[in-house]
C-alpha cells in the first residue's frame, strides 16, 4: 500500500461539477478528493454508488469506478457488489430523501446485515432536485411547496434510526468542517462493516441556513458537543452528565470536569449511543458530532464468502457432472 | 364389497416387519416373488391422481410414485396442484391438494387429461376431483373419512359411497386410516401420529397395483427419517401394509404392468422445471467461469429455485435472500456490474416491483437474468396456479423504450437449456434477459436425458482490459454490445448511471439526436440477438393450419397434434422458445399457413404481438383457469378451425 502515491488530482474526474453555487456538496466532494489518496487504495478498486438526488451526482466527479443508480436503491446494488467483490472499497452516496424515504428499507437492512459499505448520508432536510418539498428529516411545521400550511410529519433522526437498525458504526459531521469530515471518513473507512455517516449539508437554494447553528462562528462552539473516544463530551460552553438512565446537557461551569461523561464509542450497549443521538433536536442547540458508535461485528460479505470457502474446503469444489447425475438415475440402452 | 380382514400371512409379515433395516428390502422382495396368483394386465398408459387434504402428504406421495415410475423407464409427466394456504381448514374443498401423474410405454407430453384412477383421501378430495373423471374410471377412497361430519362439511347430503351416485365408476372403498392404525398398533405412537402414515399405505397399494419397484422409496424414507426411527418404522410398515393389502385382498383382483418407453439411449433422471432451472444456472456459471450470484425474495412458485441454488455453495454459488424484490434484483445487478452472473428469481408480482431496476439494466447495458415463474394474476391472483399472462409485462412493463430479451422454456427439462441460453444472451449482448417459466413446468416433472458436461455450450466471456482512453459505450460492431468493464481493472475507471448516455463516451447527454440514436441502438441490439430459426413440424407438407404456441403449452399442443394426425388430419406445429427477438423466419412461417391457431393461458398476448409485428390475423385459443390445457381442449379447438 505504501507504494501507492496518488494525489487529489488523480481522484478528480474530467466532468464539470453541476451543483448550485454555494452548495454544501462542493466542500464534501473536495474533502473526499483530498482524503482518498490517504487510503492508499488504487483508484480502480474504489467504487462510488449513489441513488437519485443532488448528492447522488457525486460519483460523476470522482475518477474511480462509479454508478449513479435509481432512487433509493443504491444500497441494494452496492450490496451485490460488496458480497461478490470483497476486494473493492465501496462508498454509497445518498441523501435524506433517497436513504430515509424511498430507500428506507434498503438502508436499515444494509446496516442490519453489516454489509461492507461506507454510507454517506447528505442530510439537507429538503428535497432539492425536485425543487423544494419537505423531506423525512425536515422539522415539523416546515413550510414548503408541498406543505404550504406546514408539514405535519415527525422527522426521522438518522442516527437513532441507524442505531435501531443494529448499525455497527454511526457518525455525524458537518459539510463545511473539512477537518472533522476527514477525521470521520478516516474512522469510517477503518471500520470493517457498514458505516453510516450523517453529514449536515446546506442547501443554499431551498433550505438555506438550516444548519447555521452548527456552522456560524458565533454559535457553533456552544452547539457542537464533540464526541472523541476516551474524552469528556463537551462543547465550548456545555458538557454532558449522566441523569438517571439518560444523559443531560449542563453548563460547563455548573459541574466539575470529572463528572462529565467520557465518550466510549466501543460501548457494546447501543442504548448509550442512542441516548447520545436523542440530544440533537430540530433546533440544533446541542448537537453531538463525531463517532457515536464503532463496534466490531463480522461484515456480511466476509461471512458469506467464508461460508462458501468452508464448504469448498470441506467437500471440494462442486463437480457439475456429478450434480447432474445425482439422485435417482437410470440407464436406457 | 368384501374386504378381507388382516389375513394370517399378512399378520406374520407384520411380525417379521419388526426387523427393519438391512433385511427389510429382502423381506419385501419376497412378497413380490410370491405375487403370482393374481392376473396381470398390460397397459400402454395410465393417469393417476392422488388427492387429499393439504396436510395429507399428497405431493410427497405423488413425488415418490413418480420417482419409482421414472426409474422403471416409463415416460411421464406430472401436475402438482395445491392451494395457496399451507394448511387450509381440514376436510374442506379449499384445502384439497392433488398430484397427477401420466406415465406410459411411449412418449408422454402432458400430465393426462382425465385420470384413469383417482385416490381420494377424504370426501372433499372426491368432490373436488370427480368432475374430471370419465365414466369407468377407478376411484380408491379412504372409507374411514366418509363420516357424516366430513360429508356434510363439503355438502354431501348422502354418502356417495352408498347412494348409488358413483355407479358408473369402479369404487374401492378401503378403510385406509383404520388399516394403517391397526398395522402400526405395535408401535408406541398416538393414533394421530399413526394416521399420518396413511399416505404411505396408499402409496404402497398403488405401488403394488402398477408393479412399481419399492427399494427407492424405502431408501428415501430411511434417509428422510434417519433421525426419527419410530416414524421411519411407521412409514415403512404402512407402505408395506398397503402393498400387502393389494396383494392379499379380493378387492383388488388385477394388477397392471406398463412396459418401459422407448427412449434414446443414455442416462436419465426425473427433473422438475425449478430444479432444472437451478442446474442450468449452475452449469452456465461453470461454463462461463463467472461467479453465480442469485439475489432473490421468496415468492411462490419460484422459491424452489432459491432453495435449490442455496444447496450448492460448493460451486461458489452466492444465494442472497434480500429484504424485498427490488433489493433482490438490485443486488443481482450490482454483482453483474462486478463481473458475476447476476440472477434474480421471482413471479409476476415481483417482476412488477423489479421493473425500474430492469430499466436500469437496460440503460447500463449489463448482463442480468430475470426468471419469472408465472402464476395466475393480476395482483396476488392465484399464487399456486399456472398462467402465461406476464408475457406483455416482460416485453413492455417498463418506462420508456426499454427492450429486453424474452425467452421461454417449453417443458420442465427444457428449463436447463433455457437457463444456459439466458446466460449466453445476457453475457454476449450485455442485456437483461427475462425467462418466462410458469407454475406448471416449474413444479411439474419429466424424465430428462442427462447431458454430457463436454457437450454443454462454452459460455466464456471477455471483460474489458486495461487500456488508455477507454470508451465505456463503444459498441462491438457485430453484437452492438458495449464492453463489460468491471471494477478492479486499472485504467478503465468510468462512471455509468441511469441518465441517458452519450454514444461511445457514456457521459451524461441530454442531446436530442443522441437520445434518438441511443434508443434505436438499444432496440437494434436486442432485435439483432442471434436466435435459431423456428422449426416447423409438418410431416406431410399438406397442412393448411398451424398450431403455434410458446412456453409451457408445448406438451398439450404436441399431444393434440399427435391425436389429430392419428385421425387423419393435416396439421402443422411450431413452438416459440424465443419471443424477443422472434426467430428471423417467423414471418415466413406465418405466411405459409392460411390459418394459425395460437393457444395461450392468457387472453391473447402472443396473438397481439404476432398481429402487430406481422399483420397476421392469428386465431387465439385462450383459457385462464390456472391449469394447463388438456389435449382434448386443443383437439376440439383445432377441429373447430379445421372443419367449422
Amino acid at each position: 500500500m505504501a507504494d501507492i502515491t496518488l494525489t487529489k488530482k488523480d481522484f478528480t474526474s474530467d466532468q464539470e461539477v453541476r451543483w448550485c453555487p454555494g452548495c454544501g456538496d462542493y466542500s464534501i466532494l473536495s474533502t473526499m478528493q483530498s482524503y482518498l489518496p490517504e487510503l492508499g487504495i488504487e483508484r480502480e478498486n474504489i467504487v462510488f454508488i449513489s441513488g437519485i438526488g443532488c448528492s447522488s451526482r457525486f460519483p460523476y466527479y470522482l475518477n474511480t469506478f462509479g454508478m449513479h443508480s435509481i432512487h433509493g436503491r443504491a444500497p441494494t446494488i452496492a450490496t451485490g457488489l460488496a458480497i461478490s467483490r470483497p476486494d473493492l472499497t465501496i462508498f454509497v452516496v445518498t441523501g435524506d430523501g433517497d436513504a430515509l424515504s424511498i430507500g428506507g428499507n434498503h438502508l436499515i437492512h444494509s446496516l442490519r446485515r453489516n454489509i461492507e459499505l461506507k454510507i454517506l448520508l447528505f442530510n439537507n432536510r429538503i428535497y432539492g432536485l425536485t425543487k423544494g418539498q419537505y423531506s423525512p428529516t425536515s422539522e415539523q411545521g416546515k413550510i414548503t411547496k408541498s406543505t404550504p400550511l406546514g408539514s405535519l410529519d415527525t422527522p426521522f433522526n438518522p442516527i437513532s434510526l441507524a442505531l435501531g437498525a443494529e448499525a455497527s458504526f454511526v457518525a455525524r459531521t458537518v459539510d463545511s468542517d473539512r477537518k472533522h469530515l476527514t477525521e470521520t471518513l478516516r474512522a469510517a473507512t477503518a471500520h470493517k462493516g457498514s458505516a453510516l455517516i450523517e453529514i449536515y449539508q446546506n442547501c443554499p437554494i431551498f433550505n438555506d441556513g438550516a444548519f447555521d447553528m452548527v456552522t456560524d462562528k458565533e454559535t457553533k462552539g456552544g452547539a457542537l458537543l464533540q464526541l472523541v473516544h476516551g474524552q469528556p463530551i463537551k462543547s465550548e460552553t456545555h458538557g454532558l452528565v449522566h441523569s438517571g438512565a439518560s444523559l443531560k446537557v449542563v453548563e460547563l461551569a455548573s459541574v466539575p470536569e470529572s463528572e462529565l461523561v467520557v465518550h466510549d464509542a466501543h460501548n457494546p450497549d447501543p442504548a448509550y449511543a442512542f441516548a447520545l443521538s436523542r440530544l440533537s433536536s430540530s433546533a440544533l442547540d446541542h448537537v453531538p458530532v463525531g463517532v457515536f458508535r464503532d463496534v466490531e461485528r463480522s461484515g456480511y460479505g466476509s461471512l458469506v464468502n467464508s461460508q462458501v470457502g468452508e464448504i469448498i474446503a470441506a467437500q471440494g469444489a462442486g463437480d457439475i457432472g456429478k450434480l447432474l447425475n445425482s439422485g435417482d438415475t437410470w440407464s436406457v440402452d | 364389497m368384501a374386504i378381507k380382514p388382516l389375513c394370517h400371512s399378512q399378520k406374520s409379515d407384520l411380525e417379521q416387519g419388526e426387523n427393519l433395516g438391512e433385511g427389510a428390502s429382502l423381506f419385501f422382495s419376497k412378497w413380490q416373488d410370491e405375487r403370482v396368483a393374481k392376473p396381470v394386465l398390460s397397459l400402454n398408459q395410465v393417469t393417476i391422481r392422488f388427492a387429499g387434504d393439504s396436510g395429507d402428504g399428497m405431493q410427497l406421495t405423488g413425488d415418490r410414485f413418480t420417482m419409482d415410475t421414472a426409474s422403471l423407464g416409463n415416460d411421464l409427466s406430472t401436475l402438482p396442484n395445491f392451494p395457496a394456504e399451507i394448511r387450509a381448514p381440514q376436510g374442506t374443498l379449499l384445502g384439497v391438494s392433488s398430484f397427477q401423474l401420466h406415465f406410459a410405454d411411449h412418449l408422454v407430453q402432458t400430465p393426462g387429461d382425465a385420470p384413469d384412477i383417482l385416490v381420494a383421501m377424504n370426501p372433499a378430495a372426491l368432490k373436488a376431483n370427480i368432475g374430471d373423471l370419465q365414466r369407468g374410471a377407478t376411484i380408491i377412497v379412504d372409507k374411514d373419512e366418509f363420516t357424516t361430519r366430513n360429508l356434510t362439511r363439503v355438502g354431501y347430503l348422502q354418502n356417495p359411497l352408498e347412494d348409488g351416485s358413483l355407479e358408473s365408476y369402479k369404487i374401492h372403498a378401503v378403510p385406509l386410516t383404520s388399516l394403517t392404525v391397526a398395522a402400526l398398533s405395535q408401535l408406541s405412537l398416538s393414533r394421530k401420529e399413526a394416521e399420518r402414515s396413511k399416505n404411505m399405505f396408499a402409496l404402497g397399494l398403488l405401488t403394488w397395483m402398477y408393479h412399481r419397484p419399492t427399494a427407492s422409496t424405502e431408501n428415501f424414507l430411511k434417509v428422510k427419517f434417519s433421525k426419527k426411527p419410530e416414524i421411519l418404522e411407521a412409514n415403512l410398515l404402512a407402505y408395506r401394509t398397503g402393498w400387502n393389502y393389494g396383494e392379499t385382498t379380493e378387492d383388488f383382483s388385477v394388477s397392471y404392468e406398463i412396459a418401459p418407453a422407448k427412449m434414446p439411449p443414455g442416462r436419465y433422471r426425473n427433473i422438475s422445471g425449478n430444479t432444472a432451472m437451478a442446474y442450468g444456472l449452475i452449469a452456465a456459471s461453470q461454463r462461463s467461469g463467472l461467479k453465480l450470484f442469485l439475489g432473490s425474495y421468496p415468492i411462490t412458485p419460484a422459491s424452489d429455485i432459491l432453495h435449490e441454488l442455496s444447496k450448492h455453495k460448493k460451486f461458489g454459488v452466492i444465494s442472497f435472500q434480500a429484504e424485498d424484490e427490488i433489493a433482490a434484483i438490485g443486488s443481482a445487478l450490482g454483482a453483474s456490474y462486478g463481473g458475476s452472473l447476476g440472477i434474480t428469481t421471482t413471479s409476476g408480482p415481483g417482476v412488477a416491483l423489479k421493473s425500474e431496476m430492469i430499466g436500469l439494466g437496460v440503460m447500463l447495458e449489463l448482463p442480468l437474468i430475470i426468471i419469472d415463474v408465472q402464476r395466475g394474476g393480476p395482483s396476488t391472483g392465484l399464487p399456486t396456479k399456472t398462467e402465461q399472462a406476464d408475457l406483455l409485462q416482460a416485453m413492455f412493463g417498463r418506462n420508456g423504450e426499454s427492450p429486453v430479451a424474452v425467452i421461454a422454456p417449453s417443458s420442465p427439462s427444457d428449463c436447463f437449456a433455457i437457463a444456459m441460453e439466458a446466460a449466453r444472451i445476457a453475457t454476449t449482448y450485455r442485456v437483461p434477459v427475462i425467462i418466462l417459466s410458469d407454475g406448471y413446468i416449474a413444479n411439474g416433472s419429466e424424465p430428462w436425458k442427462i447431458p454430457e458436461v463436454d457437450s454443454l455450450p462454452d459460455l466464456h466471456v471477455e471483460f474489458a482490459k486495461s487500456q488508455e482512453n477507454f470508451q465505456p459505450y463503444l459498441r462491438d460492431p457485430k453484437t452492438l454490445a458495449r464492453p463489460w468493464a468491471i471494477p478492479g481493472t486499472k485504467g478503465i475507471e468510468h462512471r455509468i448511471g441511469g441518465l441517458e448516455k452519450a454514444d461511445v463516451t457514456g457521459e451524461i447527454s441530454y442531446e436530442a439526436t443522441n437520445h434518438d440514436l441511443m434508443v434505436r441502438a438499444r432496440a437494434a441490439k436486442v432485435a439483432g440477438i442471434e436466435v435459431p430459426n423456428l422449426a416447423v413440424d409438418d410431416p406431410t407438407g399438406e397442412a393448411d393450419v398451424l398450431l403455434l404456441g410458446w412456453g409451457s403449452t408445448f406438451g398439450p399442443i404436441a399431444s393434440a397434434v399427435e391425436m389429430l394426425r392419428n385421425n387423419g388430419e393435416h396439421i402443422a406445429q411450431a413452438h416459440l422458445r424465443y419471443i424477443n427477438p422472434f426467430p428471423r423466419n417467423l414471418g415466413d412461417v406465418l405466411k405459409k399457413y392460411s390459418k394459425v391457431i395460437v393457444p395461450e393461458m392468457n387472453l391473447g398476448q402472443l396473438s397481439m404481438l404476432l398481429r402487430s409485428q406481422y399483420l397476421k390475423d392469428v386465431i387465439g385459443y385462450n383459457m385462464v383457469r390456472g391449469l394447463p390445457f388438456t389435449t382434448s381442449e386443443i383437439v376440439e379447438a383445432t377441429m373447430e378451425v379445421l372443419h367449422g
